[in-house]
């Protein structure tokens, strides 16, 4: 790694403050994909801003008809949460499915979105369910904040403090996940929420993104075989040695079928 | 330069070092504790894994000033004298291991796997290993190991 200096700031202010005054300085929460990134030179800092530890990121709390989860909540948090485990089920088996263990205990929810993987799970969780951004300056919504390939709609130094998800009525994640890497080569999310059905797909393409022909589909009919040869435009898929585009499409319908399978339960 | 103080293996330490430096080279080059591994470098393989307060973490993807102020285990901390831990002596009964060297962060791993879950089912273990990769054995001995380590601190 190139140097750096270590930054621990005691409030979200703070490190607001600080990031404003350092143009090079970057923001680290878990670390989990920072750290590796800059080991191998691929990304560099005047200084790391670490707000994984800020109790007032943490906490996970219903507010309502509201999931309201600290940005710097781990996987590991959020997995074994009873007000998650309550509320959206298929949020907590998610996290469950991030990673490892070790990952689990040091990764975020907030720095998985903000690095926004297009392989990585929670941007379809948070896609799929509509949810919010809420950062130290405003609240984004789901469908404006994932801009593709690590892009988002957060500006420099902007933290983002705690994502909030309306609780759906069912929903479920079911990923195909790369045999070594666990990252999503395919994951679906579904939710029958108050107001329709919303799909995100990740892992698939440049960036989660919304299949509008299984949302209109799974509206008519939420079952399995609404998907039955569904439209899924491939055109902007990742192709690698792991799978070709048509595969990579064809996988999205068997994992968005067996999501449908796991939100009737 | 960063001032950290931690308890290592249960005496106090404290030291000077780059905000750079990774858990997992404080330990192996300036503490001398070469018994965590360094696998993959890219937090995929788990030789790395130490105790952090307990929980079980991947030294090669932490930074020492980040653990500044809490407790840490590693391999060398878990024997006591000449009597193995028990999830050494399961992994020594059960022939968990052929090369040895994914198995002090397995031993690191399990034990915080048992910390959480004292009766895992099969299932249960797999899920809770799936950061350690270990090239040699399959994992059907590993998996042995971990079932009579439950049992060998059930028994206390």
């Amino acid at each position: 790694m190139y140097e750096f200096e270590y930054v621990r700031p005691k409030s979200v202010a703070e490190a607001a403050g600080f990031l404003a005054a350092n143009g090079e300085a970057r923001l680290m929460s878990g670390g989990m994909t920072l750290l590796p990134t800059m080991k191998q030179r691929l990304a560099q800092a005047s200084h790391l801003v670490h707000v994984g530890p800020l109790g007032e990121l943490k906490s996970i709390t219903r507010e309502g008809d509201m999931l309201v989860i600290g940005s710097a909540a781990t996987h590991d948090q959020v997995q074994g949460s009873e007000v998650v485990g309550a509320a959206i089920p298929a949020l907590a088996r998610l996290a469950r499915g991030i990673g490892d263990p070790q990952v689990r205990y040091m990764g975020t929810i907030g720095g998985s979105i903000a690095n926004n993987d297009p392989a990585a799970d929670y941007p379809a969780g948070v896609l799929g369910l509509g949810a919010t951004v809420v950062t130290h300056l405003r609240q984004i919504a789901a469908d404006d904040y994932f801009q593709g390939l690590f892009t988002t709609a957060l500006g420099e130094g902007e933290i983002v403090t705690a994502v909030r998800f309306p609780v759906p009525r069912r929903a479920g994640y079911v990923k195909f996940a790369h045999p070594a890497t666990g990252y999503a080569m395919s994951g679906v999310f579904v939710a029958d929420t108050g107001s329709g059905v919303r799909v995100a797909v990740t892992g698939a393409g440049n960036g989660v993104f919304r299949w509008a022909e299984a949302e209109a589909a799974l509206a008519k009919s939420m079952s399995p075989k609404a998907l039955d040869g569904l439209a899924l435009d491939a055109s902007h898929f990742s192709e690698d040695i792991h799978a070709t585009r048509e595969y990579r499409a064809q996988l999205c319908r068997v994992m968005a079928a067996r999501a449908v399978n796991e939100l009737l339960g | 330069m960063s001032r950290i103080e931690l308890t290592l293996n249960g005496k106090a330490v404290s030291a000077d070092v780059e905000d750079r430096t990774l858990l997992v080279n404080f330990l192996r080059d300036a503490q001398q504790l070469t018994g965590t591994h360094v696998g993959c470098d890219t937090t995929q393989c788990g030789a790395c894994t130490v105790l952090v307060d307990g929980r079980a973490l991947k030294s090669c993807t932490l930074l020492a000033v980040q653990v500044n102020g809490a407790k840490i285990t590693t391999i060398e901390g878990m024997a006591n004298g000449e009597a193995l831990h028990p999830v050494q002596q399961a992994f020594s009964e059960c022939h968990g291991l052929q090369c040895g060297y994914c198995t002090p962060g397995m031993v690191m791993a399990v034990t915080d796997l048992l910390r959480r879950n004292p009766k895992p089912t099969e299932e249960q273990i797999l899920h809770g290993l799936e950061g350690n990769i270990c090239r040699c054995t399959g994992y059907v001995n590993i998996v042995k190991s971990v079932k009579r380590a439950s049992e060998l601190m059930a028994a206390g």
